[in-house]
């Protein structure tokens, strides 16, 4: 028996899923969107909580793909989708027609776009960035304002886009406190005589080595956590930032002159994985992500027989959850076949 | 600063504006504050663009201001619309443009909560049936008159006998443009250009010649914020509103402010007056004050009407620096020689005369 599984999306979801469904001893093809499989792996330098080089994760996903039993189709998008007798069958937009017996769908998330919050001034005002922009800085070994200057003060505004009603999203991103603290150290590291503030809701400090970071953070770096949400950031007439936020330990609002802004981006369902919830029926929960047939024992399984969920289209998971996640989906899978692959 | 983000926000915040047959409704604090004003918006919508704009004399307060501050129910304040949008159902217009930010805001946030709750409409409108025996149509399109005077901005420009030019310099004069609060916060997609960059102003001021300044306390408030003011004992805190905006713009070399609410102009520039009393001090150049104006007499400079005629005297802070570096004629002989209207003249020969 040879079952053919088609994986939507070659983040590490999908190259984890796809890798181990091989492994299983499934035919597999990948789909990639984008030229390169990754992810948002790819844009980001170092990883929490131990700040290895995201480089490492990805070299162990490109080894568990590359063993030439996968077809890796990059630059690739689903133009249709449609169940059939035996399984599904898709199209790809450069015409290419696959059969498959399942599919496992791993489009991942998207960050926030941050322009959405407007009084926080991204793409207007020049040094508001995003942990997205910042990641690329560390990448290139070099955090420089708009001018070319080094960053005296810079700081990180938790929560863009996560629990905030009024951008329909109320739920914790949850990685978006924890990659604060190791980017507020990162820029402490690269700028010795910096000055750091993080403006956070609560620290969400839940996963592993997570709550030594922030204390670290505290201690060793000096970094300042500010509990306050950043009501509004605007420019003054030296080009610095000029952000107000209310300080709610000290119960008093504080005005604060910066060089730099860091909008930590939450997390959002994928365009990728909007496009597939409608050509395939899948459902989506009320955070907009995809709705598992069961949240506690059956949160590979969607809705639709065959179709099956791995990482982050689900909910925010860090990289460790989404790999053991894209694992409990390769196990759905081999349920569903009945523990017969090969 | 990236002006080509703050674009991209202002095309995502356009909204439907009537073209003709305006239903026109006065604040009922500006024509104490700057008198000028409204007459210059009839005369530019009559003799300058030609348009069918309508006022009732039977017209009252929409009671927003007792509203906001907090001494007027909603459902009261439901009703008194009611009976305005009686008045213009039955003048036969349907395009409602009032003259007040706060009305603009409160006729917003009721029809929000009609379209929202109907059930709240029908209650309102038994309540006004049987008051005053009125029924109502809702208005097929609301928008306040410098949203009107923003659609017709490169009409007046094109009319233009003077632009927002420094005479002096040949460069744009440094605008800041001031917002009432009710015009877009509440309701950001209602404005142009939302609520974190409205462009209402902006685009007048962009289309006349002039530059506008971003500065860190833009959106603040200019100091009225009803109960800021209409407390007495909170009075410090509305003096010390503007005295925050004035310092943050300060460094801009502002040339002038443009609003569109009746009581930030109000505020704006007689708190420039009491700060100079109180401690000696100025923000404009030269040891001046920084010249507020609203955006009807904006747009009457730029079509060359007499600063008096604008009512330009009424403000404590002078305007004169600003008509100068505009380079307009003026008399400042004329400048108190007040008009005094005929004897005898009823109320209801001044409204659509």
């Amino acid at each position: 028996m040879d079952k053919h599984i088609v994986v939507i999306g070659g983040g590490p979801a999908g190259m984890e899923s796809a890798g181990q469904l091989a492994k299983a001893g499934f035919s597999v093809s990948l789909i990639e969107k984008e030229k390169e499989t990754g992810g948002h792996l790819n844009d980001w330098f170092k990883l929490f909580p131990d700040r290895r080089d995201s480089k490492e994760v990805k070299a162990y996903l490109d080894g568990i793909v590359g063993s030439g039993r996968i077809r890796i189709l990059k630059g690739t998008r689903i133009e249709k989708f449609q169940s059939s007798k035996d399984g599904f069958s898709l199209l790809t937009d450069n015409g290419i027609e696959l059969n498959a017996d399942a599919v496992v769908v791993a489009t991942g998330f998207d960050l926030f776009n941050s322009s959405r919050k407007e009084e926080y001034g991204y793409g207007i005002y020049d040094n508001v960035i995003t942990s997205g922009d910042l990641e690329e800085m560390f990448r290139k070994g070099n955090i420089t304002l708009l001018n070319g200057n080094k960053p005296k003060t810079v700081g990180f505004v938790h929560c863009v886009g996560s629990r905030d009603e009024k951008v329909g999203n109320f739920y914790c991103s949850k990685l978006c406190c924890v990659t604060a603290v190791k980017q507020a150290i990162e820029v402490r590291e690269h700028i010795p005589e910096s000055k750091v503030f993080c403006f956070y809701m609560d620290m969400r400090m839940g996963g592993a080595h997570y709550e030594e970071l922030y204390r670290e953070a505290q201690e060793v770096w000096g970094i300042n956590f500010i509990r306050g949400k950043v009501s509004e950031a605007s420019e003054s007439i030296n080009n610095k930032l000029v952000v107000k936020v209310e300080d709610t330990l000290a119960g008093r609002p504080l005005k604060i002159e910066l060089d730099m802004l860091v909008l930590m981006a939450g997390m959002e369902m994928s365009e990728g994985g909007n496009e597939i919830s409608v050509q395939t029926g899948l459902m989506k929960g009320e955070n907009r992500f995809f709705y598992p047939s069961d949240h506690h024992y059956a949160n590979n399984i969607s809705n639709v027989k065959g179709i099956f969920y791995a990482g982050t289209c689900t909910a925010p998971m860090n990289i460790t959850e989404t790999i053991s996640h894209a694992r409990s989906a390769v196990s759905e899978v081999i349920n569903f076949f009945g523990n017969t692959v090969a | 600063m990236k002006l080509e983000g703050k674009r991209a926000i202002w095309s995502e915040y356009q909204k439907e504006i009537a073209d003709d047959r305006y239903f026109y409704v006065r604040s009922c604090i500006r024509q104490n504050f700057f008198p000028g004003s409204e007459v210059a918006f009839l005369k530019i919508m009559k003799e300058e663009l030609n348009k069918d704009i309508y006022e009732h004399p039977c017209h009252t307060t929409c009671s927003g201001i007792g509203y906001h501050g907090d001494v007027v129910p909603v459902e009261t304040a439901m009703t008194v619309v009611a009976r305005q949008f009686a008045l213009m159902t039955e003048a036969g217009y349907r395009n409602y443009v009032p003259s007040c930010i706060t009305s603009f805001g409160l006729y917003t946030e009721i029809l929000e909560t009609w379209h929202h709750f109907p059930e709240v409409e029908m209650k309102v409108r038994e309540q006004l049936r049987k008051a005053t025996g009125r029924e109502f149509v809702i208005p097929e399109n609301l928008a306040h008159a410098s949203d009107v005077i923003y659609k017709f901005r490169t009409e007046i420009s094109e009319k233009a006998k003077y632009r927002l030019i420094n005479k002096y310099t040949g460069e744009p004069l440094r605008v800041v443009d001031h917002i009432g609060c009710h015009y877009a916060k509440m309701f950001p997609s209602k404005g142009i250009g939302g609520a974190e960059y409205p462009y209402v102003l902006a685009g007048m001021v962009e289309e006349w010649g002039g530059k506008v300044i971003d500065y860190p306390e833009r959106r603040h408030c200019c100091g009225f914020g009803f109960r800021q003011y209409l407390v007495q004992a909170n009075r410090g805190f509305s003096v010390a509103c503007s005295k925050e905006k004035f310092e943050s713009m300060q460094s801009f070399r502002p040339d002038m402010i443009i609003t569109n609410c009746p009581g930030c102009p109000m505020f704006l520039d007689r708190w420039q007056y009491v700060i100079n009393e109180m401690e000696g001090k100025r923000y404009g150049q030269n040891g001046e004050g920084i010249p507020v104006f609203t955006y009807e007499e904006v747009a009457g400079l730029v079509l060359g009407y007499d600063p008096w005629d604008l009512g330009l005297q009424m403000h404590q802070t002078d305007c004169e620096p600003l008509l100068d570096k505009m380079g307009i004629d003026y008399d400042p002989d004329e400048k108190f020689n007040t008009k005094v209207p005929e004897q005898g003249v009823k109320v209801t020969d001044l409204v659509n005369a």
